[in-house]
């Protein structure tokens, strides 16, 4: 018999937000909120178990529970009820149920648990469209069910029992798709929309062309079947250009390696001969992610991921997905490292745009407003983040309306880990034929299949289960203990990798390539609940996923490990030297196919670019005398404005290593770059940061990419960094990707990766792509549109710091001291922000001389290793009048600076302030250093423009005249006004 | 009496262990981090170590309320040892989400020696908010814990840290001195011009003891305050050290507490 236990809390702080934030919404007036949580428990209680149930999960100060009957206010008149869809992982509910288990020594049986929901009771003078209208901001259609009730209707059925279980009906079975004797066109509709079901629909995007399918069938033709459905599902998975990354592997125009071969991995590979003996690269490319070495005890890997198109409609689902799915990357780099620094970038439309568009016709399927999506993903990282322990410092925000159809959501995780591990060295691992194939962490359900999602009917016993599932940081933080801080140094396992796309149909046949083979018995792997077919199983995205090679004789042994942490782990099958990949399912084989074919069967199909030129002409702008009122609206731009909401609510000093963090000095001011020590008992430090700027796409992609990479290792150098042990990481995120003219802005970017990596010496050694970020909808009226976002290159730093304590902040330390601008101005605005406030593009994008700002940057980096550097700002979006306010704003401290003796070309005073020619530094240096920086800074170009001061005065002169004469509080006030009340 | 071994509790989700212990350690502890279920299966006891820590995390993702769930697994499994170890001359201290865990048990306060009694409140922050940022803790009461410290700055991180108790449990917690650390504008609020109490707790209260001081829970995080460059405004310090001379401080002010905790054993 179902029991249910309600709880209310006194005082209770979510009620309270929860009524600021609805009060908005209607012009009625809410006189009383208050929240009660509810658990379902489905489980054979008996009632005298009730009271200590109850009792458990309460806090008797603050808190009333009952479980006899509800609790609700004397007075409401609306109730919004909210709870899961039957199937998504209800994470408060399992620990519930963990905690009953404990507490009456008793197990559930395998379909019943806890499942929660949450009564919102209102009172006021709202109407039901008022009421209907708060739900819809409290809840998600994809992953969650509501209820709207009057007080008479929940009166009626208060203490119903609500159990979201999930009832599928379908047989678990393998089809066999016929595709031997089909026409082209038939097999290019299973290729486009999938394999049909008995009821003539079909089961989702295969995403293989023709050319694949054909060659799929050529392939069956010869084995002299059919294929299973699950074979078909098991190839077009590794064959994904999410899995196979085609656009960059095949051959493009006369680019016969294609594009990541020739340029991005070819320039690693340079780099790395030539640094020689100096070569801190341990292993690129191929693992999931990249290494460097950190000292001559430790190794460090980063890698970062895109999480667009899941947070486009669920943000706070695809979002915390992201960046616990990013979290695992680490955990299977080698033989498993600590995940211990995480980095986030978002790009958003215009919050405050509330028009809305529609994925489907006639006004239906409307997308998650700008507010929402933002709002939720901001969010899903905080709680991915936080609960798994992995300090968030460093991270971004950038705004431009083309990411209205789909956010980018950019997500990475560094992780540390011995450069030995039991002898051996730690990046190298290798599934020996006769290991067992053992998934560990997280069990099986319909999540993430094709990325699709299925209908749901709302409190409906008899639902499907979903396809959007919330991440649980706490299973995979079990795992993570587990597996990288235990198992790992017992060498308990041989190879290990992560379940990511494509679930154990990738990560099974991606590690059978270091044996030869597999053979997994598909009925052995643990699942959330019953009825999944074997192809969902196999290529099932469920999270919290790792897969390992364990050797029979350490099974014993690996598996009582699990068992004593709380870690689920299941032999699902073997590793072999057959060469084949062989899945039974209830004693019946239901993939049988050469492991050759498997990853390597996939026909070229060589692409065709086209160059294109834009121009866009200079915008004539006004030439105001006092740019005093354009500095602070500059401050003030989404793209500049302080985000130190995110900042403070994202645990920057979890594990102890903080050296530089997000906020800055007196002022709090958003830095660029973050440094942390990931070894406690070491002085060195990780120091990591990042550039991106899409604008600059608008007139060329080359110089997009290049300022990219620039602004990502300018920052670093600014804080510290030594650029001879600095890495990047590339993430593509681009549009439209079959189209010749988007193929020819990719490989200009990716040229310019080549040339500018090895300028600077800086290798690539982890990348990730996306490279059809576009929206097909309609919009307010009905029209078709399709939004493309620009094409987006995020450059991420990381490089290691001999010695933490000569990190330099962003803030100006003391009056008296001098401002220097390092590096040249020059007149390109071609793509800035200060264009943007004017709604221009510009012609003139900022291109980057990489000889000379190496030297420049090298002579910087001695000045700092000789500590004379007392505050550094690189000079990126809103150019240097927004470096200069920064770096009095987080001093507190007023400045004083003449743009006459400034290097470079340049005729009007606003351009000079905010042009974004990259190499760029601001710095303030104590008078007493003055001469020995200066000499240090020889042969550059750069020049002393001013001195801090101790009142709050921010004066910018020119020519005798003063174009600024601003307040640093004002500023502040200007710069944080934005995003006040995020 | 040599270096005191000290229990650093993990398991579920905690994930402050690394640094606890080595904050232990740098003061010259002995200290091994232990998997609540290596307790509860025998593989190692209480009754081995002469301070229990339990460190921040996120312990079963704070379901069923911050800290309730792992609270419930040592009171479920581990509750006798437990009661014995902190009656005993023994230390403990809780740490944010360790502090919930207490406070959830009943270690603290314990009021009358109520051991397992849940007397105190860890709400949602007034923001409904994790929040992370440097705050000054007045420490005080009479406790090994808290000896000589004064006021000192350290981070806060969370999201339910909002100190509640019953006004006459205020009362008594006041005239027995039970009151270990509040919050008060020191030089880092003053740095970073916030307002002292991060999160509204009652009567700026951050951290609390049990009625015989040995036991200590604190919402703040003092094993991230261990170094200077833990601090945020070190850079400046360092630049004004420098200028005038000076070196630079050798570690964080979060020392002391753990220093204080050795102390006791000698």
């Amino acid at each position: 018999m179902p029991a249910k236990i309600e709880i209310k809390t006194d005082n209770d702080t979510r009620a309270e937000v929860r009524r600021a934030k609805l009060a908005p919404l209607s012009s009625g007036k809410i006189s009383s909120l208050e929240i009660v949580d509810v658990y379902a428990v489905d489980a054979e209680l008996a009632e005298s178990q009730l009271p200590a149930v109850a009792s458990m999960l309460t806090n008797p100060v603050t808190q009333k529970s009952s479980y006899s009957k509800s609790l609700f206010p004397d007075n409401f008149d609306w109730v919004v009820e909210i709870g899961f869809l039957p199937g998504v992982t209800d994470n408060v509910g399992t620990t519930a149920r963990e905690g009953i288990e404990d507490l009456l020594n008793a197990k559930f049986g395998s379909v019943q648990g806890v499942f929660t929901s949450q009564r919102t009771f209102l009172s006021g003078t709202v109407s039901k469209e008022d009421v209907q209208r708060f739900a819809d901001t409290l809840y998600n259609p994809v992953i969650q069910r509501v209820a709207v009730k009057t007080k008479d209707e929940f009166l009626h059925e208060a203490d119903k029992i609500v159990i979201p279980r999930v009832k599928l009906d379908t047989l678990p079975v393998a089809d066999i798709v016929n595709i031997l004797d089909l026409a082209d066109d038939e097999l290019a509709v299973i290729g486009k929309s999938g394999i049909a079901n008995s009821d003539g629909t079909r089961r989702g995007p295969l995403a293989l062309d023709i050319t694949y399918m054909k060659e799929i069938q050529a392939y069956f033709r010869n084995k002299g079947r059919n294929p299973t459905d699950l074979e078909l599902e098991s190839i077009a998975q590794t064959w994904s250009e999410h899995c196979h990354h085609t656009i960059f592997a095949d051959q493009i125009d006369d680019i016969t390696d294609g594009l990541f071969k020739h340029y991005i991995k070819r320039s690693t590979n340079e780099i790395r001969a030539k640094k020689g003996e100096k070569d801190f690269c341990v292993s690129v490319f191929t693992d999931n992610a990249g290494g460097i070495i950190f000292d001559e005890r430790f190794v460090v890997c980063h890698k970062v991921e895109t999480h667009n198109s899941p947070s486009a409609l669920d943000p706070f689902g695809g979002s915390i997905t992201g960046i616990v799915g990013v979290n695992r990357d680490p955990m299977g780099f080698g033989m498993g490292s600590k995940p211990f620094l995480n980095q986030y970038g978002f790009c958003f439309a215009d919050p405050n745009d509330e028009t809305i568009i529609y994925k489907g016709k006639n006004y239906t399927q409307p997308m998650l407003s700008p507010r929402r999506i933002m709002d939720g993903v901001i969010d899903g990282v905080n709680v991915g983040g936080n609960c798994s322990g992995i300090p968030t410092p460093q991270g971004f925000l950038f705004f431009d309306q083309r990411y209205k159809g789909k956010p980018l959501v950019f997500v990475g995780t560094a992780g540390l880990i011995p450069r030995t591990v039991n002898g051996k060295p730690s990046h190298e691992k290798t599934a020996m034929a006769g290991d067992y194939i053992v998934m560990v962490g997280g069990r099986v359900g319909k999540d993430g299949i094709h990325g699709a999602t299925f209908s749901s009917e709302a409190m409906d016993s008899g639902s499907p289960a979903t396809a959007v599932q919330i991440g649980d940081p706490i299973t995979q933080k079990k795992e993570s203990d587990a597996i990288v801080k235990e198992a790992r140094d017992l060498g308990l396992y041989n190879s290990i990798t992560d379940n990511g796309a494509g679930g154990l149909s990738c990560s099974v046949a991606e590690m059978a390539k270091e044996c030869g083979g597999c053979y997994v018995k598909l009925d052995q792997v643990p699942l959330k609940y019953p009825g999944l077919a074997p192809w969902e199983t196999w290529v099932s995205e469920s999270q919290e996923r790792m897969t390992l090679s364990v050797p029979k004789d350490k099974w014993a042994a690996f598996s009582d490990l699990m068992k004593r942490r709380g870690v689920e782990a299941t032999i699902i099958g073997e590793f072999t030297d057959s060469g084949k990949c062989v899945v039974d399912y209830n004693g019946k084989n239901v993939m049988d196919v050469e492991m050759d074919f498997l990853h390597d069967g996939l026909p070229e199909r060589p692409m065709k670019s086209q160059a294109t030129m834009t121009f866009h002409k200079e915008p004539s702008l006004e030439e105001l005398d006092d740019l005093t009122g354009t500095l602070y609206k500059m401050l003030a731009r989404q793209n500049i404005a302080s985000f130190e909401f995110i900042s403070m609510q994202y645990d920057h000093e979890v594990q102890g290593g903080s050296v530089l963090k997000p906020l800055q000095g007196r002022g709090r001011v958003n830095a660029d770059t973050t440094v942390t020590r990931p070894v406690l008992d070491s002085n060195k430090a990780v120091i990591m940061s990042q550039g991106i700027n899409p604008k600059y796409s608008d007139i060329d992609t080359y110089h997009m990419a290049a300022c990219a990479i620039d602004t990502a290792v300018r920052n670093a150098v600014a804080a510290g960094a030594n650029l001879e042990h600095l890495a990047l990481l590339d993430n593509f995120c681009w549009c439209s990707s079959n189209e010749p003219e988007r193929l020819g802005q990719l490989k200009n970017a990716v040229m310019a990766c080549y040339d500018y990596a090895t300028a600077y010496g800086t290798p690539f050694v982890s990348g990730k792509d996306s490279m059809f970020n576009d929206f097909k909808g309609f919009d307010a009226d009905g029209n078709p549109i399709k939004i493309s976002v620009p094409p987006t290159l995020l450059v991420s730093s990381f490089g290691v710091m001999e010695d933490s304590k000569k990190a330099v902040s962003l803030d100006a330390k003391f009056a008296g001291d001098l401002v220097y601008v390092l590096g040249e101005t020059k007149n390109e605005l071609g793509g800035s922000e200060y264009f943007a406030m004017h709604e221009a593009t510009g012609a003139f994008v900022p291109e980057v001389d990489a000889e000379k700002n190496l030297k420049l940057y090298k002579a910087l980096s001695n000045c700092i290793s000789e500590e004379l550097v007392a505050s550094a700002q690189s000079v990126h979006k809103g150019g240097l009048g927004v470096a200069l306010a920064k770096t009095a704003m987080g001093g507190l401290l007023g400045m004083e600076v003449c743009l006459d003796n400034l290097s470079g070309m340049f005729w009007r005073d606003d351009f000079t302030l905010y042009s974004e020619s990259q190499g760029r530094v601001v710095v303030t240096v104590a008078p007493e250093n003055k001469d020995k920086f200066e000499k240090l800074m020889e042969g550059n170009f750069f020049a002393r423009v001013g001195v801090v001061k101790e009142d709050k005065s921010f004066v910018v002169k020119s020519a005798h005249k003063v174009v600024i004469n601003g307040d640093v509080d004002e500023m502040l006030k200007s710069y944080k006004s934005t995003f006040a009340g995020y | 009496m040599a270096a005191p071994n000290v229990l650093v509790m993990t398991g579920y989700g905690i994930n402050c262990d690394e640094e606890t212990k080595f904050a232990f350690e740098k003061a010259g502890a002995k200290a091994k981090i232990v998997h609540i279920n290596d307790l509860t299966d025998g593989h190692d006891r209480l009754s081995n170590y002469q301070i229990l820590a339990f460190p921040g995390g996120f312990s079963y993702g704070d379901d069923t309320g911050s800290g309730n769930a792992f609270a419930n697994r040592v009171r479920n499994n581990l509750w006798e040892e437990t009661r014995k170890f902190v009656e005993g001359d023994h230390l403990a201290i809780g740490i944010c989400n360790g502090f919930q865990i207490m406070v959830n048990l009943g270690l603290v306060p314990a009021l009358c020696g109520q051991y397992g009694d849940r007397q105190a409140a860890l709400a949602h922050n007034d923001s409904a908010r994790y929040h992370v940022r440097w705050v000054d803790l007045e420490f005080g009461g009479s406790s090994p814990w808290t000896t000589n410290i004064g006021t000192i700055s350290v981070p806060v991180a969370h999201g339910e840290g909002k100190f509640y108790v019953t006004h006459s449990a205020l009362m008594r917690l006041k005239e027995k001195g039970m009151i270990a650390a509040k919050y008060v504008s020191g030089e880092m609020c003053q740095y970073q011009n916030l307002p002292p109490n991060p999160n509204g707790s009652l009567e700026d209260v951050a951290g609390i003891l049990d009625e015989s001081g040995r036991l200590i829970g604190m919402m703040p995080h003092p094993e991230r305050a261990i170094d200077f460059t833990h601090l945020p405004n070190w850079p400046l310090l360092k630049e004004k050290l420098k200028r005038e001379g000076k070196p630079l401080p050798a570690e964080g002010p979060g020392m002391k507490i753990f220093r204080n905790a050795v102390e006791y054993f000698k």
